[in-house]
């Protein structure tokens, strides 16, 4: 295993609000590796965001605070970094990709001057006719047609699908090591959709950029990730490789949202969901947070009381578990892959 | 071709036990401006639709983000009035009812909306809220309307101690419960459901998407279903209708549409969606189209899709086709190069899983 890009170790995060502090990340250590893609898969309030935001210095402070961990990106850690150097990694070694392209581009520049000011800011010494051409050649390679001419158009004259492309643009033109993808389609129509991931597909094959690509939806987990991180409630309950996620998980949990998702190609007489709420991050749970909606755990009292520790699972030393008893959950337990119409 | 040939054509399958019909339905939405708001143009968000929804059954209504199907719902319940057409409910022709004509035929049809936070009143509580419909028809008396409220929230999976708090005390889906328990509160016939779970995470979304299936198992309930998810639409619906810039361009049942989709645009957005399976990476077709939807200000000539499909030819252009059963097919599609195309079979085949 080659040496990994990014390690994040025991990183806590919480929030003060006024019903409390949220705990919004607790004890997440995963590992980035070079070329790779990493999703980060869970529902709303699991942390899949604010755990790669806050390493990268994204939240807010207050009312976020960086409790504990370290996050090593070259020999440095970048909790620990001075802002200044922090913001020239950002948007340099590391950039991002966010849901929402019209709030995170500038809406009175043109699409052109604002990725040459990126391409400029980490490249000093780059003169504006080299930066333009530069611009000009990003947009036409993730697919936006007459660049030469949308160069000079403002983001509101792009429509959803084109702002989302001009952002990997700009994310992409100074040759990042690492690249956060943060719900990268959740805004777009599906047939857009299609088009963005095709874009993403060729900009990582492009750049060779280790990849984090934070999401909801399990269908671009499937589609583009190596490896997958499931978070709930804050913490790591599953880690392994995109296959043995979704064919044979060992967390209740992920086989439970595998469950209760819809399937496009096939018929099924009843859905099956998780019961319950998902927690409180205030007041979490005692003992695994996820005990109260477990199928698995059926009254058991070691997960009323004891947190389970994300260990290597039976079936090797790459798939960890934080469950109990991950060791019961076997094959059958998930819906596998039948193919269409199965 | 005429619009009523092609009605009857299209729905000829529907019979006598239909409870919501609508023919040539248009809402034009006027787009206005200059200080004297001269109207320089119209929104064609629903541009002449036909549909026939039959009793108890569930209609799936799928499109993308400006395709017309949320205009289509509240025009059909008149939350806004219908530009031109005719919406027949329960064998009454709603379309000219006014605002007190349409109180009683509002007890029969009943909407349940996408944002359970932005459709319920803050400041009432759970009770208030799900008593409000029973007050405002004069149903609801004493003991006896408390107890209704109760055995609602009951039905949708609430307790009654629910009842005292507010909206903000509950999370999406037991809000989203809320919503369907106000919806119920005057017995209805059909419930013209919009994005009811787009808004919510997939474990909670099973949850309310199988709380609706018993529901409509238990009063005999017709779904009009609209969602752009075609996962959930292919698990709720019985027929499903393909809408595109205002108009349907394919409607049959869950089998023809997921199964034997004709209509290029259906089989592209089918062949969009990921597919929660990594096995099946690089094994299905994959139909990339490419621009975006234009406007619905200014819709394409001819066919809407053309400008973005790739069967188009010259006739597209020119002559817009009908809603029809068409090249062999047994439901109706609105494309002159009709045939079937199965983007969710795989290329090649799958290996059997691992059983180990």
């Amino acid at each position: 295993m080659p040496e990994p890009v990014l390690s994040i170790r025991d990183l806590t995060v919480e929030f003060g609000t006024e019903d409390g502090v949220v705990r919004a990340v607790t004890g997440v250590s995963y590992d980035l590796y070079p070329g790779e893609v990493l999703g980060i898969v869970g529902e709303s309030g699991s942390g899949k965001s604010v755990s790669m935001l806050s390493v990268l210095g994204l939240i807010p402070q207050p009312p976020g605070r960086i409790v504990e961990g370290t996050a090593n990106f070259e020999g440095e850690d970048l909790l620990k970094m001075p802002k200044g150097k922090l913001r020239d990694v950002r948007g340099g070694k590391v950039s991002m990709i966010f849901q929402d392209p019209m709030t995170s581009l500038n809406p009175v520049l043109t699409i052109g001057d604002q990725i040459s000011e990126a391409i400029k800011a980490h490249r000093p010494g780059t003169n504006d006719n080299a930066a333009n051409s530069r611009t000009v050649e990003l947009l036409e390679m993730v697919g936006v047609p007459f660049a030469e001419r949308r160069v000079q158009q403002y983001p509101h004259e792009f429509s959803g699908g084109m702002r989302q492309r001009a952002m990997i643009a700009m994310a992409i033109a100074n040759d990042p090591t690492i690249l956060v993808a943060d719900e990268p389609t959740t805004a777009l129509d599906v047939t857009i959709q299609a088009q963005i991931v095709e874009v993403l597909k060729a900009a990582q094959r492009e750049t060779h950029a280790a990849t984090v690509l934070i999401t909801h939806d399990l269908g671009l987990i499937a589609e583009l990730a190596d490896r997958v991180v499931v978070m709930y409630a804050g913490r790591v309950v599953e880690l392994a490789d995109v296959f043995t996620i979704f064919n044979a998980p060992r967390h209740p949990y992920t086989v439970g949202l595998m469950k209760s998702l819809a399937r496009l190609d096939a018929d099924q007489e009843w859905l099956e969901p998780i019961p319950g709420q998902p927690p409180s991050l205030i007041t979490p749970p005692p003992g695994c947070a996820f005990h109260p909606r477990c199928a698995q755990s059926q009254g058991r009292e070691i997960c009323r009381t004891e947190l389970p520790e994300l260990r290597p699972s039976s079936d090797g030393g790459d798939h960890l578990s934080a469950c109990h008893f991950a060791d019961e959950l076997t094959v059958t337990h998930v819906r596998v892959a039948a193919g269409a119409g199965g | 071709m005429s619009e009523a040939v092609a009605s009857t054509q299209s729905m000829g399958s529907l019979n006598g036990d239909e409870i919501l019909r609508v023919e040539g339905l248009v809402k034009h939405f006027p787009i206005k401006a200059g200080v004297l708001k001269h109207t320089v143009g119209q929104v064609r968000a629903v541009d002449g639709v036909d549909l026939a929804v039959r009793r108890g059954e569930t209609l799936g209504v799928v499109g993308e983000s400006g395709c017309g199907k949320t205009t289509l719902g509240r025009t059909i319940i008149k939350l806004t009035e219908p530009t031109a057409g005719k919406i027949v409910f329960d064998e009454q022709d709603i379309t000219t009812y006014k605002r007190r004509q349409m109180r009683p035929v509002r007890r029969d049809i009943q909407i349940v909306f996408q944002d359970p936070y932005a459709s319920l009143n803050p400041r009432m509580t759970v009770r208030e809220i799900v008593a409000e419909p029973l007050r405002i028809h004069g149903l609801y008396r004493g003991g006896e309307g408390r107890r209704r409220v109760e055995e609602l929230l009951r039905t949708v999976g609430l307790s009654p101690e629910h009842g005292n708090r507010f909206p903000h005390e509950f999370s999406g889906g037991q809000r989203q419960r809320i919503g369907v328990a106000r919806a119920l509160a005057l017995n209805p016939k059909m419930m013209v459901l919009d994005e009811p779970v787009s808004a919510l995470d997939v474990s909670i979304q099973a949850q309310v998407v199988n709380l609706l299936a018993q529901l409509q198992n238990e009063f005999g309930l017709t779904f009009l279903f609209i969602a752009h998810d075609l996962s959930v639409v292919r698990h709720v619906s019985d027929r499903v209708a393909v809408m595109y810039l205002g108009k349907i361009m394919e409607v049959g049942t869950r089998e023809q549409i997921y199964g034997r989709p004709m209509h290029p645009y259906t089989q592209a957005l089918l062949s969009a969606v990921p597919i929660d399976s990594p096995d099946q990476r690089g094994k299905r077709t994959r139909i990339v189209l490419e621009g975006d939807v234009p406007s619905p200000a200014n819709p394409p000539s001819g066919c809407r899709f053309r400008t973005r499909c790739w069967k188009a030819q010259e006739i597209c252009a020119q002559e817009e086709p009908a809603l029809i059963p068409r090249a062999g097919g047994d439901h109706p599609v609105a494309c002159h190069f009709a045939e079937v195309m199965k983007p969710l079979d795989l290329v090649e085949s799958v290996a059997a899983p691992q059983a180990s």
